[in-house]
């Protein structure tokens, strides 16, 4: 089969995954609905020719899986109804959104078309990546060699990220469990 | 039923975890270590370690994990990821004059040990990705335990 | 072309749904699927007709290699975001419960309303 028209199919069944996490009212099943949503992502980048975003996404996808549930299980899982005021609201929001679509019909003209992309940085890492770097993975020659210092700082987002967590997190931790780490006793 | 509440899952869950988290660890570290040559790298293999310890944190609990790997320990190993990074950049900087200049020798292709000091990087950040996520999840399930009990409370106030 | 266009609307479902639910869970989903939406265009941008992964095997002949393989930058850009993420996913997670335990809530202008 084309892969074209395969991942024509793909992205079908992702905007309807979306549109059902999107507007169905159990929580759970909102979550698991984008579970599928992201697993058909993963196979669309192995269509693609991307077998390590592939394994990243099905990867990530089941921790972020197991994170969303942990929020949603055990509370009031059902979603909240609409007042009477917010169906102006859905209205307004729908009308924009067409006209934004019909702009971003226009701007996709004038991107290079699908399967001819502009390679004028990748030749020169495709050409001289074997014999400056010696990986065969051209990605990950890439990730840790080219751009290593993008990678550097992509790290430290991360890390900026999980400590915000763990700073929203702790402050409870004082209240109740000084056990946990040892960086609350030093206060 | 109470019992085996507290202390994890059931004992069917506690079974498979014990035969599949071997298999699970071995599976990170082989995509983290061939990450130049097949397809992988730190990111995906520092998910799938974390996920293997997740694995036991669900299946038996937070205690057990704990003695494993307490949040300290995990802290710690994480600001090392970031430290094996920094090191590798100023000795690069030393070297070849640019910050992270790939200073080992190249090797031939094809092999495990080529490419420099890509293995390095890699296992610098699956330490990194992999032991970050892993705290934060700890947290998050310390905290996902009072939201139940105050669950359980206002049913019991009903 | 089309593609591109699909995938834009998978873009506009998860600005919608972060515009318009007041769940929080739904905004945070939201967020998650413009991600998802974000991450597949650019991989979309790389790829060359009937291109084969940017992985050398041993068998294989570097000309043609350089001139079949698909974009490897965008899939190097990729592939450190969606880890992170990850990380987001678990700050806003965190973000969420955190409001739920202090509000007992998960409707963000109930919460507006009992913040005053």
């Amino acid at each position: 089969m084309d892969v074209v028209f395969l991942l024509h199919l793909l992205l079908v069944f992702m905007i309807i995954g979306a549109f059902i996490t999107v507007e169905i009212k159990n929580m759970l099943s909102a979550v698991i609905s984008i579970g599928a949503v992201g697993f058909t992502l993963s196979m669309a980048f192995l269509f693609l020719g991307a077998p390590d975003i592939a394994i990243t996404q099905v990867i990530v996808e089941i921790l972020s899986l197991i994170l969303l549930i942990r929020a949603t299980v055990n509370v009031d899982n059902v979603a909240i109804e609409e007042k009477g005021e917010s169906v102006f609201h859905n209205r307004t929001a729908l009308i924009f959104v067409g006209i934004i679509l019909v702009f971003a019909w226009f701007a996709f003209q004038s991107l290079a078309p699908f399967g001819e992309p502009l390679m004028r940085v990748s030749d020169y890492y495709l050409n001289n990546g074997l014999i400056m770097v010696g990986a065969t993975n051209f990605v990950t020659s890439v990730i840790l060699d080219f751009r290593a210092y993008d990678t550097f700082g992509e790290a430290m987002v991360l890390f900026v990220s999980i400590s915000g967590a763990f700073a929203i997190l702790r402050r409870w931790k004082r209240e109740q469990h000084k056990d946990f780490l040892r960086i609350d006793r030093e206060h | 039923m109470k019992k085996e509440k507290q202390s994890g899952m059931t004992f069917i869950v506690k079974t498979i975890t014990n035969l599949i988290i071997g298999f699970m660890l071995v599976f990170g570290a082989y995509i983290v270590l061939y990450g130049h040559i097949t397809p992988g790298g730190g990111f995906p293999g520092g998910v799938m370690i974390a996920l293997a310890y997740i694995l036991v944190t669900l299946a038996y609990g937070r205690r057990v994990v704990e003695s494993m790997i307490s949040g300290v320990t995990g802290s710690i190993a994480d600001d090392i990821g970031a430290l094996v990074i920094l090191i590798l950049g100023f000795i690069g900087l030393y070297i070849g004059g640019t910050f992270l200049f790939n200073f080992l020798p190249k090797g031939t292709p094809f092999k495990l040990f080529s490419a420099g000091y890509i293995i390095i990087y890699n296992l610098a950040i699956m330490l990194k990705v992999g032991m970050s996520l892993y705290i934060v999840f700890l947290a998050l399930a310390i905290l996902q335990r009072v939201v139940t009990t105050r669950d359980e409370t206002k049913e019991d106030k009903k | 072309m089309t593609l591109y266009f699909l995938n834009f609307v998978l873009l506009i479902i998860g600005l919608y749904a972060l515009v318009v639910k007041r769940h929080i869970v739904k905004k945070i989903l939201g967020v998650a699927i413009m991600e998802y939406a974000v991450n597949l265009f650019l991989i979309l941008l790389g790829f060359r007709k009937s291109g084969i992964a940017p992985i050398l095997t041993e068998d294989m002949d570097l000309a043609t290699f350089i001139h079949t393989a698909v974009d490897p930058l965008p899939q190097a850009l990729v592939l450190t975001s969606i880890v992170i993420g990850l990380g987001t996913l678990a700050l806003m997670v965190a973000m969420a419960i955190r409001l739920y335990e202090r509000y007992g809530t998960f409707d963000m202008d109930e919460i507006n309303r009992l913040r005053g």
